[in-house]
């Protein structure tokens, strides 16, 4: 088990916030196994979890019949992680947050997940379902590329 | 799987002699922690300053920042100071590139943060 090499691994997980920690923690195994540094680590934690939490919430609208999937695969230097839903994908990426307007009330509090997400890997893809396929996003972390 | 937010509320001296209270949060700061964070903030006096104290969170997700600035929001209303201490590198990382710093200065340590009150 001290290398990976072009090994995927799946996980499914309830539609129901929380489990996407199982999510977390799997991707952090497999990318601690892999030589990842601690802050890398850390930014796809993160960004698993919001991929996770956006696909329970607007993908599956917390439907706890419908699961999503967590889809693993790695080669020598690069981890990538397919979060799939049941939903029908991004019709429009919302705006990055602005904390000033955030902060007079002119915008949501929320409403973060996809900018953190952006800002912590090295690739992202938005991918739409398409005639019964699941929507997915589609994250690549690179073991040559220095920490954020 | 959600662990759950504990919040206590302690009465500290700052640096400068003035009273403050801290909010010391622990387990994980998500979506069902509003009345741990929002409902903690409302019970607090409205006099003084308000530390943050991230020492015991093992987890803070998307939602969970949100409520940190819900309650920011309020504070900078009432005229408060916020400061936070004890996040790790990485959130201390994700609140800066959130904008949250430019609410709310962080601190290393519960020390630091008092000394600059």
């Amino acid at each position: 088990m001290n290398e990976i090499r072009e090994t995927a691994v799946e996980v499914r997980l309830p539609s129901r916030l929380g489990f996407e920690k199982i999510a977390m923690g799997t991707a952090a195994s497999v990318a601690k196994m892999m030589g990842f540094p601690e802050d890398r680590i850390q930014d796809l934690k993160t960004a698993v979890a919001e991929a996770c939490i956006n696909a329970i919430e607007h993908g599956n609208h917390l439907d706890e019949s419908l699961s999503i999937g967590v889809i693993l695969s790695t080669t020598d230097n690069s981890l990538e992680v397919k979060v799939v839903d049941e939903g029908s994908g991004i019709e429009k990426r919302p705006a990055n947050p602005d904390i000033d307007r955030k902060m007079h009330g002119e915008e949501d509090a929320r409403g973060m997940g996809m900018f953190l997400i952006e800002s912590l890997v090295d690739e992202v893809e938005w991918v739409k379902g398409n005639k019964g396929d699941g929507s997915y996003v589609r994250l690549v972390i690179r073991l040559d590329k220095e920490g954020t | 799987m959600e662990t759950g937010t504990k919040t206590n509320v302690d009465e500290v001296v700052a640096g400068s002699g003035t009273p403050a209270s801290v909010l010391r949060f622990s387990g994980d700061i998500s979506s069902g922690s509003r009345d741990s964070v929002l409902g903690a903030y409302g019970k607090i006096a409205k006099d003084r300053a308000v530390l943050l104290d991230f020492t015991r969170v093992d987890y803070i997700n998307s939602s969970g920042i949100a409520l940190v600035i819900q309650m920011m929001m309020e504070a900078n209303k009432a005229g408060h100071t916020i400061c936070a201490f004890g996040l790790t590198p990485h959130f201390q990382k994700v609140f800066t590139m959130v904008g949250i710093t430019k609410y709310a200065k962080l601190y290393p340590d519960e020390g630091t943060a008092k000394a600059a009150l």
